[in-house]
């Protein structure tokens, strides 16, 4: 049988070899952890604690404030010290309850209460994973309660674990596949009992032969769950992508998985399910890859949230030389930092730290027509196209180049050989188009 | 500390490093033509044919954007490229001031006029042939006498090629047409050379075969049909090696800037050229018409491109 895929893509340098084989290591934090209220899609959260008040590991201290939105949880306990805003990964400054931790891990009510799924009704579970603040831990932070709350159960075909990891650099969740797989598919099992009909998929790249050994040899007696071999390509995991290889199915932008009858979540987010509902554990804790040339070494880390990226750097031992670019993220859809003082939160995934900033070596040059990009995109889109209108700021012919099918994989500015700077074009356009529609949407439901 | 925007990551490939392999891979091709006419005692002025061709077409541009105070691009080797291309399409009897001339064309009036790498719609060393051919016609089609008993017109001093050869009636040697020791300009007689180049150019992925496999097959189809020599495969193999097809295909139709993006236009784009090159060959004056039939459908590109633009992934899909 042929390995699974989709149209497009490339093969960067994959950089798994620095930390593939690190075990995942428990890092704990020092005084201070930061909380920011918007860590996930959709609105921010509302603080539900003030200054002075004592919290415990596992309380909310913010309240999902609509139905796009996640709750927030301490990690740890200790007392509230401020709220205000404070710098996140991204570069923004985001409303956050910071939190002085009092090292006695002090947890609240029921917290770790063994429970049996099966004993719970599916309301039940959506009110768990939400009560959670699970959301999507693959880098967008789509809450999850949302995401496995389709209009209607029965439509649900598949379930999928997203073990692709196409990112480059990033190991974590291949070491969480080795290292916490019952709980991954205990997590499979949670939500596959809300789809009557669902199946369960579990899609992994062939680049990880241990894990998809690990997982297969756990799945063998179940009838109603199959591990997909997918090829090693970068955006195998892109949710759009990741359906496609293992489904046939196709969705666009405009189409949330469950229209094609799918749910996706990443592995951690598995993971998390299964701990907010069998183990009365909401999210509070991540696991992160540490690579980079940079790094004195590199590691795989299991943290409460809140503790900074400065905190595990250290722990882990620095950085060898110094970076010219530090990365929260894989190098693809990673964010630069320009400080590394800012806290993890449920949707980081990596700290990358290299000593060749790939970017700053090359000047963008005139397009020479090669065609790279489009063999690239694997939204089937000419981003040649789609850079010429952007840069003539045409939303207009942006749109018609069907340029909001772009999910800024970054694959395009890959292999132009010309290093033009086409996705970051793309998101400038993209958010214009967006705004642009949201003001006509408020404007016509004014009317 | 850098802060940019994602992705962070680039490939190796650059518009230099490609316009290098494209010169890499013209070597055999000009090496070859430099040897076949050395037979014929032009050795020496084929390769200052070809050093003039690179030297004033990278002058050109240099001196174009100093003189205009834009930025220096001559790194991206593409006026390499241009004079090398240019240069396989010359007769090795030219004077050398000729090749200086189509050279400054090429980059001045085909491409930097119009904005540069990336701009021009047109194939710069094909425009600056076909400037020469139409203003030095005599001089443009003297190739050393290979086929010294077929007279081609009027003109006394121009010798024929294989194809016009073929056109006049005579039977050729396709053997030595694929090998390349016949005569036509420096670049077009040797098969085997260009499809060395060739090899090497889609091994390195700077090209695929979408537009030279659909230019030649077309071509073909359309001569077996038109031409009135059914079935006669030393016609067809003739058609084949002569003229510059190969060469044509494989090294000035697949131009990255003057050849469709879209991948369904790439081989309508193909299609097309060979219906004009057969048309050329079969009912023009000339019996190669290789280059015409190249910048005609360059300018057809916008187009092309227009109505072969790709479906956008899942934009059929409908929610259940
Ligand atoms: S990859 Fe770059 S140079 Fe090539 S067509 Fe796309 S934008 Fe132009
Ligand atoms: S960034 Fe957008 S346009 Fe570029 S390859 Fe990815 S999906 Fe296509």
């Amino acid at each position: 049988m042929g390995l699974s895929t989709f149209k497009g893509g490339i093969h960067p340098y994959e950089g798994k070899e620095l930390s593939e084989d690190k075990a995942i290591m428990k890092l704990e934090p020092k005084e201070v952890l930061v909380f920011p209220m918007g860590q996930h899609l959709g609105a921010p959260a509302n603080p539900t604690v003030a200054v002075g008040d004592k919290v415990l590991v596992g309380q909310r201290i913010g309240e999902a404030s609509g139905f796009i939105s996640a709750n927030i949880c301490s990690s740890v306990s200790g007392t509230v010290k401020a709220i205000e805003p404070h710098l996140t990964t991204g570069g923004a400054m985001s409303l956050s309850v910071i939190i002085e931790n009092d090292f006695n891990y002090t947890p609240v009510e029921g917290f770790g209460v063994k429970r049996d799924y099966k004993a719970l009704s599916a309301e039940e579970i959506r009110n768990i994973v939400k009560d959670a603040g699970v959301i999507g831990m693959g880098g967008a932070g789509f809450p999850t309660h949302v995401k496995i709350t389709p209009k209607d159960d029965n439509a649900i075909d598949y379930v999928i674990i997203n073990g692709a990891e196409c990112e480059p650099y990033l190991t974590s969740d291949y070491r969480l596949m080795l290292e916490e797989t019952e709980a991954m598919i205990g997590g499979l099992k949670v939500v596959l009992s809300l789809f009557p009909k669902a199946k369960g998929i579990i899609g992994i790249e062939e680049n990880k032969p241990e894990a998809i050994k690990k997982v297969k040899e756990l799945v063998a007696g179940e009838s109603d769950i199959s591990v997909c071999e997918l090829k090693t390509k970068y955006p195998q995991g892109g949710e759009r992508m990741l359906i496609y290889a293992t489904t046939g199915r196709k969705i666009n932008s405009t189409m949330l998985p469950a229209d094609a009858g799918c749910v996706v979540n990443n592995v951690d987010t598995m993971i998390s399910i299964y701990m907010a509902v069998c183990e009365s554990t909401p999210s509070i804790r991540r696991t992160l890859t540490v690579t980079g040339d940079a790094m004195n070494n590199t590691a795989n880390v299991q943290v409460r949230t809140g503790m900074s990226y400065k905190e595990i750097l250290d722990e882990v031992g620095g950085f060898k030389t110094t970076p010219e670019k530090i990365i929260s993220g894989g190098p693809m859809m990673g964010a630069a930092m320009f400080d590394i003082d800012v806290p993890v939160t449920k949707a980081s995934s990596a700290l990358l730290a290299l000593t060749k900033d790939e970017v700053a070596k090359y000047e963008p040059t005139a397009c020479i027509r090669c065609g790279r990009c489009v063999a690239a995109c694997p939204s089937n889109l000419i981003p040649q196209k789609m850079a010429e209108a952007a840069e003539r700021f045409d939303d207009e012919t942006f749109e018609k180049l069907e340029g909001m099918e772009c999910f800024e994989c970054g694959s395009c500015t890959y292999v132009c050989p010309a290093k033009k700077r086409l996705t970051q074009a793309f998101k400038q356009s993209r958010a214009s188009v967006a705004a642009a529609r949201r003001a006509k949407a408020a404007a016509a439901a004014k009317k | 500390m850098n802060v940019s925007a994602a992705p962070h990551v680039r490939s190796k490939d650059t518009t230099s490093s490609i316009m290098r392999d494209v010169a890499i891979a013209l070597a055999p091709t000009l090496i070859f033509g430099i040897w076949n006419f050395n037979r014929y005692g032009y050795g020496l002025n084929a390769f200052l044919l070809i050093v003039i061709c690179v030297v004033f077409c990278v002058g050109t541009e240099f001196i174009y954007e100093k003189l205009m105070k834009k930025p220096n691009t001559i790194g991206d080797l593409s006026a390499v490229v241009t004079g090398l291309i240019l240069a396989l399409n010359l007769p090795a009897t030219l004077p050398l001031w000729i090749a200086a001339l189509g050279s400054i064309f090429a980059i001045l009036v085909v491409k930097m006029v119009y904005g540069g790498l990336g701009q021009n719609f047109m194939n710069p060393a094909l425009g600056a042939r076909c400037f020469l051919v139409i203003s030095f016609a005599a001089r443009m089609t003297a190739f050393p006498a290979e086929f010294p008993g077929v007279s081609v017109g009027v003109d006394t001093v121009a010798t024929a090629t294989p194809l016009t050869a073929l056109k006049a009636g005579a039977t050729v040697d396709v053997f030595k047409m694929f090998i390349g020791t016949t005569s036509g300009t420096i670049g077009e007689t040797s098969v085997v050379a260009v499809l060395i180049g060739a090899i090497y150019l889609v091994a390195r992925k700077v090209i695929s075969l979408r537009i030279p496999v659909t230019f030649i097959v077309t071509t073909l189809v359309f001569v077996e049909l038109f031409g009135g020599h059914m079935g006669d495969m030393n016609y067809l193999l003739a058609h084949l090696c002569g003229g510059g097809l190969v060469v044509g295909a494989f090294f000035m139709a697949t131009d990255y800037v003057t050849s469709p993006i879209t991948p369904m236009g790439q081989i309508v784009f193909g299609i097309i050229i060979g219906i004009l090159t057969g048309i050329f060959r079969l009912f023009g004056g000339s019996a190669e018409g290789v280059s015409y039939a190249i910048i005609i459908t360059n300018l057809l590109v916008p187009l092309i491109e227009r109505f072969t633009m790709p479906k956008a992934f899942g934009k059929e899909a409908v929610k259940k």
